[in-house]
């Protein structure tokens, strides 16, 4: 094994981590404006996936076009699912948010298993096996797409948040709810907008996870832990947080892959996880509560 | 003797000195009042006595020994209770099993608890309602039940935050007179923060006035009152 | 809280225990095993119900200490020879220590509410893919108990009519031990922090050792579930024991039957279990491959509960049936 192996490995991790840096940041803006622990995140996240399998095998839609329609289609289920039943959540015990999720989390999980079956489902790219040569390094087209694509969308939605009213006006919810109402903020239609645009991340996140990994139902739980962990250790609320802790997972994974075992990778995420809670619940960017 | 000895006390958050060198005492079986305007640092002050943060600088004692940096917890085994400014209520339990979670404290005997819950519910008006859930409270009987569950813990030294705030002036009276008989009857030390002038003059024998964490006056609520110094933290100084 | 139960409940209840204990002399061996498993449920779910319910700590990876106590009694019948009944003394101890971790990290670094439950899930995930990798455990490729082996019912080897009736004991168990709890100082301690930890300590409560209580009985009781279901299904695979969808499958029927009541588990048991089953069964009628209907209905289940009523069937079962003492006010599910 020589240095410029493990590089490519890092690189793959970093491209990786971008794109469960865009599914984090869902989590984040979900979870830091609405304060819904979005139990099903992962789930949606593979739902998507799915979808994007289906436009590709069905109607031969590459999926880095396919994410915009996904992306809108995920918005109104997020939108509508806020309106619906989340809202009736906000006032109640925390746990019952939670299993309320979970509830869902294991719909949606058992139901793409139902529909699908249990085996993997990927989507053979005309340009999946093309690279480009960096310096020493090979690095795939398609994974440097999907990374480039999650970066994009990442950056359109924090220019979404700096400086449009609607965005501040979330912001503001976000930092001060009672104030927000005070002045006139319509919260609920803040609050489902909000939801609709973490499942739109979730929905063009789980779109190009399907180019760099296959659909399977059993990943929803695995997806969902991940985006916690990312948002944990990148810190809650902060935008720029969720997409540093979507490279330092994707990376601490890809190199726990190579040196441990392919099995073992998500131990070190959660050894992370163990650490961060303990040592610096705010994460690396989060404002200390 | 001296009960309650606060000795030069400070409290920083991040560049705002909310309590400033404040030092006070309170004999037992004393009614003791702290008033001033909003943001003086007078919670922050009760908090420090009742342990949910360490001052900075100073000393709290209490009969005698050193507590300040001590556990919520702890403090209240040694023999203080105290309410908070916005009640926190067990909602989903009866006003009867509130009390007995401060009861069990010193009786860990549930029916002992329960019986002793019985005998603080009727002195503070609250027995006829000790069915109910305290989510189903009316803020005058939540205040009661406030009082209640911190007097089950069979306190030396009672804490009391704002507990008057919000209430008309008839049950204002009524919660005067039953703070009078406890201390007259049981010898009940009182430390009170107050807004309500009206309970001030009629329970405290001493007063303490915070403006900006620090203490501006001192003594009997007659001569505090009518302080230069007082009047203006409270009306400003174009008032006067 | 609701009130104890009264003469008609009571007489109820009387009932159901006669009749399960008779159940096996008229049931057929697929209805035993159905009971069995409602059994399991309800003493697991009861295990989980003490520390989610009544002491408002929410754990999502109970997986682990059902994993951590079948495969401690698994591997010293295997290895050497002990049984069970002396094993579960060991199973006990790991899963607590276990707890005990968990709990620390939780409580002394204050670690609450959704934190603490990632902090369980990450642990029993962990441990499932440690378990893949150790192969003194039979690593991934599992461990297997001679069903044939011995033949002695304190060994746990035996019929299922040991296992029905161990099973009735250990759930009755459960439900005694929670009565009793809910009635002992702990047992309010446990409620006045779930309801609001803070004002539970300026009453004098010592937080983190009753929480600590809770996990450790806890884990405990979920342990001794896990060296029955070892010894019942003769097998232990890690993506199985430990999986996060059990974890989540052992909180259901105290959910749906009602979190911090000393019933809510049975009925919620009494209700999931057999209703899943006859799901399986229809599609296998039917002829239909459906691997995760069970699952998916678990899932409504449990969103309509939570929509509708949170506080669980048990709750509304005991005011519509009339079988609790009547108190002034009950709570609106």
């Amino acid at each position: 094994m020589n240095a410029s192996f493990v590089l490519e490995v890092i690189v793959q991790g970093v491209l990786n981590g971008l794109v469960y840096g865009l599914m984090a940041l869902g989590l984040s803006v979900i979870f830091g404006v609405v304060r819904v622990v979005n139990f099903a995140h992962g789930e949606f996240t593979v739902a998507a996936m799915y979808a994007a399998f289906l436009l590709f095998t069905w109607f031969g839609v590459d999926p880095f076009v396919a994410m915009v329609p996904i992306a809108l289609a995920f918005f109104a289920i997020g939108y509508g699912l806020q309106v619906t039943l989340v809202h009736r959540f906000v006032g109640r015990a925390e746990h019952e948010q939670f299993i309320l999720l979970v509830g869902l989390a294991i719909i949606i999980v058992n139901g793409t298993l139902l529909i699908f079956g249990a085996d993997a489902r990927p989507i053979r790219l005309s340009y999946g096996f093309d690279s480009f040569l960096v310096g020493p390094i090979i690095v795939d087209k398609v994974r440097l797409y999907a990374a480039s694509a999650a970066l994009a969308v990442a950056a359109a939605l924090f220019l979404f948040f700096r400086f449009t009213r609607t965005g501040t006006a979330i912001r503001a919810c976000a930092d001060n709810l009672v104030g927000a109402a005070v002045v006139g903020l319509d919260v609920r239609r803040l609050y489902a907008l909000t939801f609709g645009l973490g499942l739109a991340c979730v929905g063009a996140a789980g779109a190009l996870m399907e180019t760099i990994a296959d659909a399977k139902p059993e990943l929803g739980p695995v997806y969902t832990l991940i985006a916690f962990i990312i948002v944990i250790v990148g810190g809650l609320g902060s935008m720029a947080g969720a997409l540093i802790g979507g490279v330092l997972i994707g990376v601490s994974e890809a190199l726990a892959g190579l040196f441990l075992a392919p099995s073992m990778k998500s131990m070190v995420s959660f050894a992370l996880l163990i650490l961060v809670l303990v040592l610096r619940p705010q994460g690396i960017m989060g404002r200390r509560v | 003797m001296t009960l309650l000895a606060v000795d030069q006390v400070t409290k920083r958050f991040r560049g705002l000195t909310a309590v400033d060198e404040v030092s006070f005492s309170v004999g037992a079986g004393d009614i003791f009042a702290i008033i001033g305007p909003n943001g003086a640092g007078k919670t922050t002050l009760f908090n420090m006595i009742a342990g949910v943060f360490a001052p900075d600088q100073g000393s709290i004692a209490f009969a005698g020994e050193r507590i300040d940096g001590e556990t919520p917890d702890a403090i209240c085994r040694r023999g203080i209770g105290r309410t908070f400014q916005i009640v926190r209520p067990f909602p989903a339990l009866s006003v009867e099993d509130n009390v007995v979670v401060g009861a069990l404290l010193h009786r860990p005997k549930v029916d002992a608890a329960h019986a002793h819950a019985h005998d603080v519910l009727r002195r503070l008006d609250l027995y006829g309602k000790r069915d109910q859930l305290a989510s189903a409270l009316t803020l005058p009987d939540r205040k009661r039940l406030e009082v209640a569950r911190a007097l089950a813990t069979d306190p030396k030294l009672l804490l009391l935050d704002e507990v008057m705030a919000g209430l008309r002036p008839a049950e204002t009276d009524r919660m005067v007179a039953i703070l009078r008989e406890l201390n007259r009857d049981s010898g009940l030390t009182i430390l009170l923060i107050e807004h309500v002038m009206r309970a001030v003059m009629a329970l405290a024998a001493r007063v303490l006035v915070l403006h900006h964490g620090t203490a501006i006056a001192k003594g009997a609520p007659e001569a505090v009152v009518r302080d230069q110094a007082v009047v203006e933290s409270y009306l400003g100084a174009e008032a006067i | 809280m609701i009130g104890a139960l009264n003469a008609r409940g009571r007489v109820l209840l009387a009932a159901l225990v006669a009749i399960l204990l008779a159940a096996p002399l008229v049931a057929d061996r697929y209805l035993v095993s159905v009971l069995i498993l409602i059994f399991y449920f309800t003493f697991v779910g009861q295990a989980w119900n003490l520390m989610m319910g009544f002491a408002g700590q929410l754990s999502l990876g109970h997986a682990l200490y059902v994993g951590l106590g079948g495969y401690v009694s698994a591997l010293l019948w295997l290895k050497f020879g002990i049984g069970p009944w002396l094993g579960v003394f060991a199973a006990v101890a790991v899963a607590c220590a276990f707890g005990a971790a968990i709990g620390w990290l939780g409580f002394r670094f204050g670690i609450g509410g959704v934190y603490f439950a990632l902090l369980t899930i990450a642990f029993a995930e962990f441990t499932r893919i440690a378990f893949d990798h150790i192969d003194y455990a039979g690593a991934a490729g599992g461990l297997f108990l001679r069903v044939d082996d011995d033949g002695r019912w304190w060994n746990l080897r035996g019929g299922p009519l040991l296992f029905y009736y161990l099973a009735l004991a250990l759930a009755a168990g459960a439900v005694v031990l929670t009565a009793w709890l809910s009635r002992t100082r702990l047992g309010y301690q446990w409620l006045a922090i779930r309801e609001d930890e803070a004002a539970a300590r300026a009453l004098g409560i010592n937080a983190f050792r009753a929480k600590m209580t809770a996990v450790l009985i806890s884990s405990a009781m979920t342990a001794v579930g896990g060296v029955f279901t070892a010894f019942y299904n003769n097998n232990l695979f890690p993506n199985r024991v430990f999986d996060i969808n059990r974890s989540i499958e052992l909180i259901l029927a105290p959910v749906v039957g009602g979190l911090g009541t000393v019933f809510g588990p049975v009925v919620g048991a009494f209700i999931l279990t057999p209703l899943g089953e006859a799901l399986t069964a229809l599609t296998d009628r039917l002829g239909i491959n459906a691997p995760g209907v069970k699952a998916v209905f678990y899932g409504l289940a449990l969103m309509t509960i939570i929509v509708l009523k949170p506080s669980g069937v048990w709750p509304w079962l005991a005011r519509v049936l009339r079988l609790t003492e009547r108190r002034p006010t009950e709570p609106r599910p």
